[in-house]
């Protein structure tokens, strides 16, 4: 197990390399779902404050 | 016209296009998943050592795939910026700016990973090489397209002059592509040859593919996630958005 995560050496290379990638690429979709559930709340309480006006 | 013709033009509707956004990102996620999988597993379990670079040479497999997206998603960006100056569609345009982070995060993994790969085997993390300074302004691009179009006021002309940037920017993809034919400097040369048998052992090679296909997987179903949410926010006015936003909450 320790070898493998040695990585013959290059340990910080690799795992610097995948790491990062893999932060990023899981980062990305969880970054984007709370941006649009912020859209969605934001158009439905401009919606909902519309209707109040109009009422 | 003849129904055995299919209206593109209905799809590049903002409110048709929609859900259809959200099936090929469900489906595009499934398959980046699944091919991420297989690909990761491929690359420390199946892939056999490199006879020069040991170990080390595996970042190639996160590298390449980052480097061919960053270079894929801006000659797409590019098309769909042509589209929408040529037919003035809105959603062309929405589309180049969804998938604008995407590319602008493979640049700077292809950067990353490059300085991390550069460091064990040329002495050297970072390198003015023509390669490596091409991909930086690959990178710039991506960031001015993002400044130039977040920066106008009106998202129309927002469109129509970051269209033009990422138009103008294309030249830049094959110097990247071709710099380690014109300068011979510090990176090596492509062992994946168009006309010539790569110099690459098969599951490497198998493996490397693999990565790349998940990796365009993710980047369709990213973009097209986030495709929805830039529609969301740019016709929040229209009816069919508040009914939506209105039945969700």
């Amino acid at each position: 197990m320790a070898e493998f995560f040695h990585m013959g050496g290059y340990g910080l290379y690799v795992w610097g390399s995948f790491g990062v990638t893999a932060l990023f690429m899981i980062a990305e979709p969880l970054l984007l779902r709370s941006r649009s559930q912020q859209i969605k709340k934001r158009i439905a309480r401009v919606a909902r404050l519309e209707q109040e006006v109009n009422q | 016209m003849s129904s055995r013709f299919i209206n593109w033009f209905k799809f590049s509707s903002p409110a048709t296009f929609y859900p259809l956004a959200r099936k090929i990102s469900v489906v595009s996620t499934v398959v980046a998943v699944v091919l991420i999988a297989i690909g990761l597993y491929m690359s420390f379990f199946v892939a056999p050592t490199d006879y020069k670079q040991g170990e080390g040479y595996r970042i190639i497999f996160v590298h390449v795939p980052a480097s061919w997206m960053s270079m894929f998603i801006y000659l797409v960006m590019a098309g769909w910026a042509a589209l929408g100056l040529v037919f003035n569609t809105r959603l062309s345009a929405m589309m180049a700016q969804a998938l604008a982070p995407t590319g602008a995060m493979f640049a700077f993994l292809s950067l990353w990973t490059g300085s991390f790969w550069g460091k064990p085997m040329w002495g050297t993390w970072w390198v003015w090489d023509a390669r490596i300074t091409s991909e930086l302004i690959l990178l710039f691009l991506y960031l001015g397209y993002m400044a130039l179009r977040s920066a106008i006021d009106d998202p129309r002309r927002g469109d129509r002059a970051s269209a033009i940037l990422l138009l103008v920017g294309v030249v830049n993809v094959p110097i990247i592509y071709y710099s380690v034919k014109w300068w011979n400097t510090l990176h090596q040369g492509s062992t994946i040859r168009m006309n010539q048998e790569t110099t690459m052992e098969e599951t490497m090679l198998l493996t490397m593919l693999i990565m790349t296909l998940g990796f365009w997987a993710y980047s369709i179903a990213v973009s097209m996630a986030r495709v929805r949410a830039v529609i969301l926010e740019r016709e929040r006015s229209a009816n069919w958005v508040r009914e939506l936003a209105e039945g969700r909450t």
